[in-house]
Order: C-alpha cells, then structure tokens, then sequence
C-alpha cells in the first residue's frame, strides 16, 4: 500500500491584515489576515519552495516521479513539473505530469501517485501544490484568499498508509475561471454551498465512512477542505464530527489558498498523529475526493523540515494595500525588457535550475558559472560537478537603485555570498529588509522568477535573510 | 618579451568638450578631434597611414567605418578597438605597435562615444545571459566599496574627498564635463545610486571624442612637435577575470588587472618608486573607490592607505602624484571609448607644459590608466618627455 514518507509546507513571508485590505476600498472586514506571495513568487516558485521543505533529509535522486497541482500554472501551454523537478535536482527520467483546472486538483494527483505505487511503476512520487490566485479588486474573495504551497512524499516505505479512495464526480456548482479571465468567479455563494461544495463534500465523506464502517469518533482528525471556517464545520457535522476533530483551515492566518490547502492541512496534522490515528481528508473542487490515512508510526521531526508549523512562525507584515497590489501588479507599470534567451536557458540547466558548480579535480577551487578551463589553476576539462548549499554568509554586497537601467527607489540588495561547503555566488535578495544587509549575515537560496524576457519565465535563485520565527 | 619604451611618440592630440552633447552626433565628435589633433601635429587626413578607433557601445556593427567613414580615411586601414573602458587605450598600443614594427609612420589612434542619446541613467549592461547577470555599473564597484569600508574602515566621507579633489581640478579645465567644485556634504547628500556609492561617487555619462597622432622618434624629431613630443615610456593591457563576484579566492580589495599592469610597465619604463617618479596620473575613476583602489593597485601607497593619501593631499595638483589633474571621469566626463585617448592627451598637454586646466609644475613623467568590466581588464601607459 501506498505510505506517506514526507510532507512539507510554504507560505510566502508576507502578511496582509484583511482590515488594511477594508480600509483601502471602504468595504467590511474579514477578520484576520492573509498570506501574500512576493512580486517574485508564483505557484512554480512557491512549489519548489514546499517541495525543498518536503525533501529535507531527502536524496532527490530516489525520487521516481513528481506531480504539480494548481489552478494559477504561470504557463497554459507548458508542463511546470518539469521545470520543477529540474530546481529540485530530481532525475531526468522520472514521470511527470502537472494537475491543474480544479481546486480538487491535489488529491487527483496524490491519488495518481498512490495508485502508481501500488501498482509498482513507481517507488515514491513528489506530489507539490501551489496556488496564487486571485480575487477581483474590492470583492471579499481578495481577502479571503491566500496564497501558499504543500507538498506530500507518497512511497512505498513511509509512516502513513493510504487507502479507500472514495469520488464525487459530475458537473458540479463552484467557483471557476475561463481563460481570459484574471479574477476567481462565482454564483450565489448560498447556492454553490448547498448544492456544491457541501453535497459533494459530505457524498464523498460518508462514502468512504460506509465502505470502510467507521464511524464518526473512530477518526482522530479530519482534514476538511473549505473556502472558509463556516462551511468546513457544516461539512463536519453532517459528518457527525465533532470540532475538535476537525483540522484548522488556516482562514485565520493564510487564507483559502485554494489547490494546496490540502496538503498544508495534512502538513498540519501529520506531526500531531499517534500511532494507530486514522484521519479522514475530504477534498473539495468540482466533486470531491475522500480517502483515508491511518498513522503506522509517529512523524518524527526531521531537521530542515519546518512544515507547516514553522512557516506559520515566521512571517512579515505588508504595510498597507498599495503593497499588495504592486506585488500581484494590480497597476499597470511599463515592463523593463531585458535580453533573454530560452535556449542559452535551457543550455546551462545544470547551473541554472539544479544550481550546480565545477570543482577542479586538479586545484580542488569550487567554480561558478561551471568552466571548461579552471580560472585558479588553469587546468582544461577536469571539473566534477558538484551541488552547491542553499545557504551561506554574506561575503560583500550593495543596495543597487538600478534595475535593467531603471532608477528604482527601493533598492535591490545584491549579495556577493559565500555558500556552506564552499562556492561563491552573486545573487540579488528578496524577501528582507535592504537596511538590515550587513558582511556576515547569514543568507538563504530560494528560487524566484526573475523577470520575462523573450516572453518567457526565467527562474533562477535569489536569496533572502534567514526567517526568524517571530515570537 | 621585448619593450615598446621610447619605440613609438605621440606628436598631436585633440579632444572635444566633453559632456551632454545633444546637438552633435559622433560624426561631429570625431571630426573635431581628430582634425584638432592633426592640426596640432601639422599633418592632413591624407599623412595617416592607418587608424584605429576605440569604441564600446554605440555605432556597435559600424566596425571600423566608426572613424573611416565620417573622416573619409578610404583606400587604408581603420580597426575599430572594444575592450571595455580600456577600448581607447587599447586602440592607441595597437597603433602603437603598428608604428613601432615599421609598417607605418603615421598613424591615428582615437575614440568616441554618444552615450547621452541612449539615455543618462546609467551604462546599458547585458551581460549576455538570461540570469546570470551582473548588477549596475555603479552596483559591481560598490561591492569593492563595502569591502573595503570592512576591512579598512573607510567610509563615504573617504569617497566624497576624492570627488571634491576632483571637480577642483574638473571645474578649472575648459573642456570637463562639469564646470563647478563642490564639497564634502554636497555629495555626501546626494542620492544614492548603488550603496555606498552616491551620485558624486559615479563618473558622468557624457558624450565627446578624442585623438592622438603617433609616430616613431626619429619622425617626431623632425615634427611640429620635435622637442616636446610624448615618448612612449610604457604601454601594458592585462586581462584578468570577467565575472570576479563568483570567484571564491578573490578579496574585493583592489583589481588584480590593475596590480599587474603596473607591475609590467614599470619594468617596462624602468621605474623604481613610483611615487617618487611619476609626476601626475590619469587614473579610471570611474566611481570613488575606483580611484582609492587604483592609487593602491598602482603602487603608489600600500594597501589600506589610499583614503588616507588623498585626505593628505598627496593625490592634489602640487602633491606627491597629481591624481585626475583634469578632474578624471568623475568630473571630466567618461564616453567610454574616448577616455583612454582623452587622458593621453591630457597628459601630452601637461608634459609639454600646455594643460587646458591645472597645470602639473615641471611634469617630466605620466601616467595614463583604465579600468574596465568591471576588472576584466587594465591598460597602463606612461608617457614622458625626450630627454
């Protein structure tokens, strides 16, 4: 059977109090606040980021497969797996698929990976979710959307095992969008509740119940998807659970981040889980999918691995609305056109995505950008290639007001870093706080789009200041 | 390796107003100098044998009808020069050695650049890759600056005296790029542009040209020019690494171009204490710290001293060496391919005891310096009066 070996979690570092979002447009407020993913970030970048946090402790090379679901993929025609898998540092012959068109999209591939390795085409599969999407200026769904990303190591070694896979399929009643349009839509919210979310919910959710003859207090948790605290506790009582049982949706701290709520949920309430727990996870977009996951042996912490927990810990405060909206590029500003070049790109993967260097097999110097000649001993096609750290110290830097030739007048932090087990690295810094750059400071490698040149995304790393668990 | 000393002499030089030349175009630019410098060397178009043009950003594709066609120079060689802000400097040791193997007798060496109509925020950077990219101009030598501020502990107040020496020295020279002093809090306070570095620790984006007419000795005797001809003492071009923010090894100290470029013309010229023999510098003061950097890189104090030797006044017209006598990039203006030209025939001028701006008392030696890529390569020339 199918086991859960790992999971993991990201949340952007940027929060947005709901009243800042009311105050902006004199409408009322959600209470709470909500998680907003950097300029730089998409569902891509935020997917790499919870599959790292899922791999810690992990080789990437064993890995057999990786699945990517979300309904914001930054491209229509182009696989996001792929791309993914290669910042990772994943295999090239492994199977990869994206999921994408239904909020329900990541237990459809979770479900994909378990059935692949219980039929042994696969030992383990990496299932990532991510989503940024986005609610029409001035509605609720602006506030009450979040943005974020999970991650799930389905194997055939692992603490939890999965089974009794349950569906509701069919057209249903729910929020959609076509392809031209920007915003999420919806019909009347008292509609789509009754006849959407909560029939399908609570059909698929007794399905499994019935089949494998649980009743409502044989499960220790039970991880309801919803788009907001009220309509997850009607799906739990008619359920028959209690609320205690049921896992937070983070309405209160992050929002309804669509697609990876799921797996954030689970990231949740895996390290909370005895030995012997069941839990139940319902998960809800056009139909929904219900399946089972009983608790082997405890998740024991493992270092590097923050999980939900410690994503939640760490976090800072947006300022005001007018952030919000050149982050998500609610105006429109005149886009900087640097040269770009996908097949230089996709030449130099190595060093791009999988963040490799050379080392001289001759002189032992870490090289990067990977040469043909070594630039300290001069020796000619004799470099291995090597991994480089994600972290390291700042060796020297500036606060550099040109952007492309534009005067910026926040600056961007360029760090000259010095990176753990050796290699040097010149990266620009997000996430942090420009005055608060010093030589020293201890820095970490995170991947970003970097701009869009040739009308393609052109990811590469950045690095940012070591969150701190704010207190 | 054999010397090119006192091989090759400069018997002209000609250098347009440097600045923001918006009515003229590079063809203005580069007629003005080059028939300045030919006038001051008494020959015509038709007595250039071969030319060679240094030249980095606009006109790229022009090759070498960057100077053939708007001097009309047909039926001879013109090879346009690009090697970063040393594109000048390299166009004349070509020349140079042209002259020297007796393939030629006269020949031009000159540079131009219209940067102003691209725009004034700043060089245009590409480096060719879509992520691997480096930052500005002014953010590459800015990490030098904050290394330096930890090593040594200078601070902006080191970098501000160097641009206030050297729009003292700029604002009396009829042909810089800016015509005014300015003191120590007024670039202190101005805006940054890549911390630490301000706006008065950037050079000006300016447009202009300039041109020298090389010869060897025995023909610069018999020249306008025969008993105050430039004697080529040194000229050194060295490359050093392109992308020096990934190199572990590397200190942001000082620019190991620049270190081994003197370190070969001083051999080459014969010169034992720097400081003591060299009597004024054009060095590439692109930004502040570039010009403390190069006073170290070049020998003439040890490392960690620069601040302190220019807030001494050694760095002064009337010091140890005159640094940026002209007022230097900072103040005189940096059209990228015209600037190594443009210090020859400043340091031409004041070895002949003619400078437009301050004059250096009893110059006998000088010396000519370029930085660029921002270390990727150093061309050093030093040039002194015939005995």
């Amino acid at each position: 059977m199918a086991k859960i070996a790992s999971f993991g979690a990201y949340i952007p570092l940027f929060r947005l109090s709901r009243q800042e979002m009311s105050d902006a447009w004199g409408v009322p407020a959600v209470p709470g606040e909500r998680s907003v993913a950097n300029a730089d970030e998409d569902s891509l970048t935020m997917a790499v980021a919870a599959g790292t946090d899922c791999l810690a402790g992990v080789d990437p090379a064993t890995i057999d497969g990786l699945f990517f679901a979300t309904t914001t993929s930054p491209y229509d025609e182009k696989q996001c797996a792929g791309v993914i898998a290669a910042a990772l540092d994943m295999r090239s012959d492994i199977n990869t698929a994206d999921f994408t068109g239904s909020l329900r999209a990541a237990s459809t591939a979770l479900r994909a990976a378990a059935d692949a390795v219980d039929s042994g085409s696969a030992d383990s599969i990496l299932v990532v979710a991510a989503d940024c999407r986005l609610g029409e200026p001035e509605s609720m769904w602006e506030q009450l959307l979040g943005d974020g990303a999970g991650a799930i190591l389905i194997s055939k070694e692992g603490s939890a095992t999965l089974r009794g896979f349950k569906s509701t399929a069919g057209e249903q009643l729910g929020v959609w969008r076509r392809s031209e349009d920007r915003y999420v839509r919806s019909f009347e919210s008292k509609v789509e509740m009754k006849y959407g979310y909560l029939k399908s919910a609570v059909e698929a959710g007794q399905a499994l119940l019935d089949n494998e003859s649980l009743a409502p207090g044989d499960l220790a948790k039970a991880v309801i998807t919803a788009g907001d605290p009220g309509s997850q506790g009607k799906v739990a009582r008619s359920l028959g659970l209690a609320g205690a049982q049921v896992e937070d949706m983070l309405f209160m701290s992050v929002g309804n981040v669509g697609v990876p709520q799921m797996l954030m949920m689970l990231a949740g309430a895996l390290p909370q889980a005895k030995a012997g727990d069941k839990l139940l996870v319902v998960n809800n977009g056009d139909g929904a999918d219900a399946f089972l996951v009983e608790i082997d042996e405890e998740f024991s912490p493992v270092a590097g691995r923050k999980g939900l927990a410690g994503h939640l810990l760490q976090k800072r405060n947006l300022p005001n609305y007018t952030s919000y909206a050149r982050f998500r590029r609610l105006m429109k500003v005149d886009d900087i056109d640097p040269r770009g070049s996908a097949v230089t790109y996709w030449r130099d993967i190595n060093v791009v995505l999988n963040f490799h260097a050379g080392r001289c097999s001759s002189c032992g110097a870490v090289l990067y950008p990977i040469p043909r000649v070594c630039g300290e001993c001069g020796t000619k096609d004799k470099i291995d290639e090597i991994k480089l750290a994600k972290t390291g110290t700042v060796f020297t830097f500036t606060l550099d007001h040109l952007e492309d030739g534009k005067y910026v007048n926040v600056p961007v932090p360029r760090l000259v870093l010095d990176l753990e087990g050796g290699g040097r690295v010149f990266l620009s810094m997000t996430d942090g706080d420009p005055e608060a750059v010093k030589i020293g400071m201890s820095a970490e490698v995170v991947f970003r789009r970097m701009h869009d040149a040739s009308s393609f995304h052109n990811y590469y790393w950045k690095c940012r200041p070591v969150p701190r668990a704010s207190s | 390796m054999g010397s090119m000393k006192d091989k090759t002499a400069i018997i002209g030089v000609g250098c347009t107003k440097f600045g923001e030349q918006w009515e003229k175009d590079a063809e203005d630019l580069i007629v003005e100098a080059a028939y300045e410098a030919m006038d001051d060397a008494g020959i015509t178009p038709d007595d250039i044998e071969a030319t060679w043009v240094g030249n980095l950003y606009d006109f790229t594709g022009l090759s070498g009808s960057v100077a053939a066609e708007p001097l009309k120079l047909f039926g001879r060689p013109t090879t346009r020069v690009e090697n970063f802000c040393a594109s000048g400097m390299d166009a004349f040791r070509n020349a140079c050695f042209a002259v020297a193997s007796g393939a030629y007798d006269v020949v031009m060496a000159c540079g131009v650049e219209k940067l102003m109509d691209v725009g004034g925020s700043g060089l245009p950077v590409d480096m060719g890759h879509p992520v691997l990219r480096g930052s500005s101009a002014p953010g590459m030598f800015a990490l030098a600056a904050t290394r330096s501020f930890h090593e040594h502990g200078w601070d902006r107040e080191d970098l501000a005296r160097v641009a206030v020496k050297n729009h003292k020295n700029g604002a009396q020279h009829s042909k810089a790029h800016f015509q005014r002093e300015i003191t120590l809090e007024t670039a202190l306070n101005a805006p940054m542009i890549a911390w630490p570095l301000g706006r008065f620790d950037a050079c000006a984006m300016s447009d202009g040209a300039a041109a020298v007419i090389i010869t060897r000795p025995e023909i610069a005797k018999k020249s306008k020019h025969k008993h105050d001809y430039a004697l080529t003492k040194a000229s050194v071009l060295t490359m050093d690494v392109f992308l020096p923010m990934y190199r572990e090894a590397y200190d942001w100290l000082g620019f190991p171009a620049t270190e081994n470029a003197a370190k070969q013309a001083y051999a080459e010229a014969g010169i034992k204490n720097p400081v003591e023999e060299i009597d004024l510098a054009e060095v590439h003061d692109c930004f502040t710290i570039t010009e403390l950097l190069n006073i170290q890189d070049l020998g003439f104090c040890e490392r960690g001293e620069a601040a302190k030797f220019v807030r001494e006044g050694h760095a002064d017209v009337g010091g140890k060496v005159a640094i940026n006598a002209s007022g230097g990039l900072k103040c005189f203006g940096h059209p990228i391919g015209a600037t190594g030209c443009r210090m020859l025939c400043e340091i031409t001028k004041q070895l002949q005891g003619r400078a437009d701006g301050a004059q250096v008392e009893n110059a006998r030696l000088g010396m000519a310096h370029n930085l660029g890529g921002p270390g990727s390569v150093c061309a050093v020339t030093i040039l002194g009066l015939p005995e």
